[in-house]
């Protein structure tokens, strides 16, 4: 039986099944979200050094994660799109931005608001605060860049070029701590040591990633059907789905 | 292929000559910006040597930016680059030609006057080779990043405010390691290793830099 590997690169089918995985991811995010906020705020023992304020490290680190993570689906997707010249790949790229910039702002939030207890100070110029400011800077620049082309698929070529363009960035930021060693801790989850904090922790900081995971795709989701809606609204199952719809 | 490229960089030098005017607003900005700083922080001078390198640095990169727009504005507005796409010249090569050209005309009298400015800041003078040094190195990392920047808003409204949203996250690299150099030949370290890093930007950026804004190019204009 031969798979055919582009049923979901058209609009039309992608739609519906857009539909049925943001209403699952949804629900799967709720779960996780619930369970992780749970275990980290209620069951994970208290930090010996930092007391209660590092628990804010359950939303702060995996939204770090997961804005890092974000971009390089962005690339991902806008290097499809240029490779391919596939329509659906351009819009996953626009409806992936806004969820990446909201998870770096959400990072930078948190990690302010455990900095000043921590360090003492909201913000310091250490290389991967910056590299995440940056970050946050190449969301906005690629989004204000879809925003200003009016041909739409010019718009995901221009685009496409620049977040690949900024995928450099990524690196950057992972391996900053390394290159500058400076006032931010070294990584404290890695997959060759064995982590250096306590087992519930790491299960709720786990949780958490994959509640923020979910989410995000839940969200990219929903931001690609109104994208897809909005470019095909010319077409037939469009006018369908919006005469269902009404 | 060599000919044509030595006839891209002769010609657009020979234009930037006959508008003068269009380069020495860019060193004049330069200057001007650089000028503002001891009046924004005050004139002490241990203040001002310590900060000389940054501000050095930061005017130069808004400078660089500042003549971004030009790089392939006038070719476009006239349909010179539609003629240069069309030819048998690989674009990649024509815009390395036209980014060198840039930088000729925009980046070196920046890095040339460097020294003057600093003797304001009253820098150490040993210090101004690896600062000028720095410089040199940096500056064509800017104009290639930047053209870019420069390709993918080429023809768009707003295009002087979105190519800075753009290309001045890319430049931060560059500014932390550029300023850098001579900070830590101040502290007494030696700025060779942010040159030696400076200098392999250079070689990565020179290298990929004029395919992408080819690349660019070629989705601006189709």
């Amino acid at each position: 039986m031969s798979i055919n590997w582009f049923k979901y690169s058209s609009p039309q089918t992608f739609f519906p099944l857009a539909g049925r995985l943001a209403l699952v991811f949804g629900a799967l995010a709720v779960a996780a979200c619930a369970v992780g906020l749970y275990l980290g705020f209620f069951v994970a023992p208290t930090d010996a050094q930092q007391g209660e304020s590092y628990r804010i490290i359950f939303i702060h680190v995996p939204a770090a994660w997961m804005s890092m993570f974000l971009y390089v689906a962005m690339a991902f997707w806008a290097g499809i799109g240029l490779a391919f010249n596939t329509r659906l790949s351009g819009m996953m790229a626009s409806a992936i931005a806004p969820t990446g910039a909201l998870f770096t702002f959400i990072a930078l939030w948190t990690g302010s608001l455990w900095g000043k207890p921590t360090w003492g100070t909201w913000w310091v110029w250490d290389a991967r605060l910056t590299s995440e400011l940056i970050l946050l800077f190449l969301y906005f620049g690629f989004m204000a860049l879809q925003a200003a082309i009016d041909d739409p698929r010019r718009a995901d070529k221009a685009g496409a070029l620049l977040a690949l363009v900024g995928v450099v960035n990524i690196p950057i930021i992972y391996f900053s701590v390394k290159w500058w060693n400076t006032l931010h801790q070294g990584a404290s989850v890695s997959l060759t040591k064995s982590p250096t904090m306590a087992t519930t922790m790491l299960t709720a900081m786990l949780i958490m990633t994959f509640g923020f995971w979910f989410y995000g795709i839940a969200a990219v989701m929903l931001r690609a059907r109104c994208i897809m809606l909005e470019r095909e609204r010319g077409s037939e199952w469009a006018a369908q789905y919006a005469r269902a719809a009404a | 292929m060599i000919a044509a490229l030595r006839c891209v960089i002769a010609r657009d030098l020979l234009l930037a000559a006959r508008r003068n005017s269009d380069v020495l607003t860019v060193v004049l900005f330069f200057v001007i910006v650089v000028s503002l700083f001891p009046l924004g922080i005050g004139p002490e001078p241990k203040l001002l040597r310590t900060v000389a390198p940054g501000v050095l640095w930061v005017a130069a990169l808004l400078a660089s930016m500042l003549a971004l727009g030009r790089v392939f504005a006038a070719d476009h507005a006239d349909g010179t680059l539609e003629q240069m796409m069309l030819g048998a010249t690989p674009l990649g090569l024509v815009v390395a030609a036209k980014v060198f050209a840039h930088w000729l005309v925009t980046g070196l009298p920046l890095v040339l006057i460097s020294p003057v400015l600093a003797l304001q800041f009253d820098l150490p003078q040993e210090l101004f080779g690896v600062l000028v040094l720095s410089l040199a190195l940096g500056t064509p990392v800017l104009s290639l990043i930047g053209a870019i920047g420069a390709a993918l808003t080429l023809g768009l409204r707003g295009a002087g405010a979105l190519l800075s949203l753009l290309v001045l996250p890319l430049y931060v690299p560059v500014l932390i390691i550029g300023a850098g150099a001579a900070e830590s030949a101040a502290s007494g370290l030696g700025g060779s290793a942010q040159l030696l890093l400076l200098g392999a930007m250079l070689i990565v950026a020179a290298a990929f830099a004029p395919w992408a804004a080819a690349a660019a190019l070629r989705i601006s204009v189709e």
